[in-house]
């Protein structure tokens, strides 16, 4: 468990690092998305969840969800670099029969707790999983991970009411608020806003926070639940594409990959990530 | 090398076309536009495209109310999702309510290969044909894919009609004339009969080629309105030659052949082979990698033809 802010933005570096190169190998991703998340997974996944990767389905483990299945790029990252698959598999990332399809398969990678990929599943699956450690009294808790425009499928919403309902306090909801969608800002499609307050309007307990600072991170998820007896929705306002200037905030990023030159320009800006002298 | 198309391309210049022509015309997305491909449509005419956000269910029930309120809406979503998500809104509020929706499926099939199983619909047909009321077409080439979307505009009541994105060569001649319900011979032969429909009929005539170099000669059969169905090109097929093998970018449980076989069996059974996904969600790999995985290569598909007659033999 890292408790340094600093060691978790080194992290984040190689995770973005690595999955840049993953894309521009692949030739196909969602580059901005993962790069939104990067730095809450970061967080997760070296400070916060409760995971070991010799034993990936011990029963009393956190439950983390990557419910924007697309970001399936920081996922496999990210569980490498955490030790649950091989570094070098990496490379195989939507080649034939490879175990790292274009969106997360549980039957197949270590780790991932649902198959997503369809927008809108993640939260109904989560409230399931809150549920049945409420149901042990186990202390193990739930995170899932949620895109903004995703927020638009109604399956959200009813589960929003049913974590209320059960006063799901085991249940943190991270909403990944790079205000941008596949196709253009969330706000000019279907908009989203108050956002936080529907989520209060829904009965969860709320706070705003900075995506991409892993010292404010790391304090907001070490505080969850918020409020006891309430769900806990972290609101986390990011970048789409953070990180790389020539990506970040841009709609068409969303499933764009970065050419052999974007990938050496991109790997330039990120910088050494003082962890691997490899990358 | 034979020049190949996006159907997407030809289905969305037609949408335009129509538009212009018949203002009740209109599309509903779901975040969708670009893949699509029509943000012609939507450039032209910023009034009558409506994008609901990423939220399939309420894209169908206000098809269904647009539809009510005379306007002709064309629903333009990747197949998945429209099909998976909402089906409920398609049997309810389209087909049992009769609405004169047409439910477009983009980037059917396994179009999206390496995205996997979310992003693959391989169960589309098996479930908009099983459902009262709906018309299930599924155009093979540009072609036939601008003429399809025409039948669609002018037919009055619910359709399904899955608009690939897999690039494909023209298949038809440029005098084809499409019409709904009628299977195109696209190859005479009276050994035995080939049937597809979309992006597989390029293969299913491949195929032929093959077999007659074997000196078998197959009857190649578009079918590419699965529902309602073309009872009698089906019925001479089954007569005339000695055995049906269908092809289809879809689970074999549901589509194409079954569809076929519900014929077949009930009129003049004769063996068949049912070619397509075996039930199973696919592995990771590219949509042509997919497609020769599954056994849908032309060499395959002679294959099983070849079995088919040599099984007819008396031994
Ligand atoms: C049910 C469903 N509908 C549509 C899609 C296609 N799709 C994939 S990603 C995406 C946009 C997601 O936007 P957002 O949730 O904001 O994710 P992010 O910005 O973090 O990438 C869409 C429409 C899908 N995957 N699932
Ligand atoms: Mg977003």
């Amino acid at each position: 468990m890292l408790n340094d802010p600093r060691e978790l933005c080194a992290r984040a570096n190689s995770i973005r690092r690595r999955n840049l190169i993953m894309l521009n190998h692949a030739g196909l991703g969602h580059t901005g998305g993962d790069l939104s998340a990067t730095d809450i997974l970061a967080t997760l996944y070296f400070s916060i969840l409760n995971i070991d990767p010799q034993v990936p389905d011990k029963a009393d483990r956190d439950r983390f969800i990557l419910s924007k299945g697309h970001c399936s790029g920081v996922l496999y990252t990210t569980l490498a670099e955490a030790g649950f698959i091989p570094l070098a598999e990496l490379d195989t990332f939507m080649q034939p029969l490879s175990r790292l399809n274009g969106h997360p398969n549980r039957n197949k990678v270590p780790g991932v707790e649902t198959n997503t990929g369809a927008l809108g599943h993640g939260l109904p699956v989560a409230i399931g999983t809150a549920l049945a450690a409420k149901f042990d009294d186990a202390t193990w808790r739930t995170f899932v991970l949620t895109g903004d425009g995703e927020l638009q499928e109604g399956s959200n919403w009813e589960a929003a009411m049913a974590a209320a309902h059960y006063k799901l306090d085991d249940l943190v909801l991270i909403i990944d608020r790079n205000r941008l969608q596949q196709g253009d800002a969330t706000e000019r499609t279907m908009h989203l806003e108050p956002l936080a307050d529907k989520w209060r309007a829904f009965g969860w307990s709320v706070r705003e926070v900075d995506g991409h600072d892993h010292a404010v991170l790391l304090g907001t998820f070490r505080s969850v639940p918020f409020e006891l007896g309430k769900p806990s929705c972290v609101i986390a306002h990011t970048y789409k594409g953070q990180g790389v200037s020539f990506i970040r905030d841009r709609a068409e990023w969303h499933h764009r990959v970065p050419s052999k030159d974007e990938l050496t320009i991109a790997l330039e800006e990120l910088g050494d990530n003082g962890h691997d002298p490899a990358l | 090398m034979t020049q190949l198309f996006d159907c997407r391309d030809a289905f969305a210049n037609a949408l335009v076309s129509l538009a212009r022509a018949d203002r009740r015309i209109v599309t509903v997305v779901n975040d969708s536009i670009g893949s699509s491909k029509i943000t012609n449509f939507g450039e032209e005419f910023p009034g009558r495209l409506v994008n609901v956000g990423i939220a399939e269910q309420n894209m169908v029930g206000i098809a269904a109310g647009l539809a009510n309120g005379g306007k002709i809406p064309f629903v333009c979503a990747a197949s998945c999702f429209l099909t998976a998500r909402a089906l409920e809104q398609i049997k309810v509020d389209v087909a049992y309510s009769n609405a004169n929706v047409k439910l477009c499926g983009m980037s059917s099939g396994l179009a999206y290969g390496e995205l996997g199983p979310t992003h693959h619909s391989i169960e589309d047909l098996a479930w908009t044909r099983a459902i009262a009321n709906m018309t299930v077409i599924v155009p093979a080439d540009p072609i036939e894919t601008e003429q399809a979307i025409c039948a669609a505009a002018h037919f009055k009541g619910p359709m399904f009609l899955r608009i690939s994105r897999m690039p494909v060569p023209i298949i038809h001649a440029t005098d084809y004339h499409f019409e709904i319900g009628r299977a195109a011979c696209l190859r005479e032969g009276n050994d035995i009969t080939l049937i597809a429909n979309g992006t597989v009929v390029i293969r299913a005539l491949q195929a032929a080629m093959l077999l007659a170099e074997r000196g078998v000669q197959a009857r190649v059969l578009n079918l590419a309105t699965v529902r309602p169905i073309d009872r009698e090109a089906i019925v001479q097929a089954a007569t005339q030659t000695s055995g049906i093998v269908t092809l289809e970018e879809h689970t074999i449980f549901g589509g194409l052949g079954s569809a076929v076989a519900e014929v077949v069996v009930t009129t003049h059974p004769v063996p068949m082979r049912i070619l397509g996904i075996q039930g199973v969600f696919a592995p990771t790999g590219s949509a042509p990698w997919l497609l020769d995985y599954f056994g849908l290569t032309p060499i395959a598909i002679r294959d099983a033809a070849l079995e088919l007659i040599e099984a007819r033999q008396p031994v």
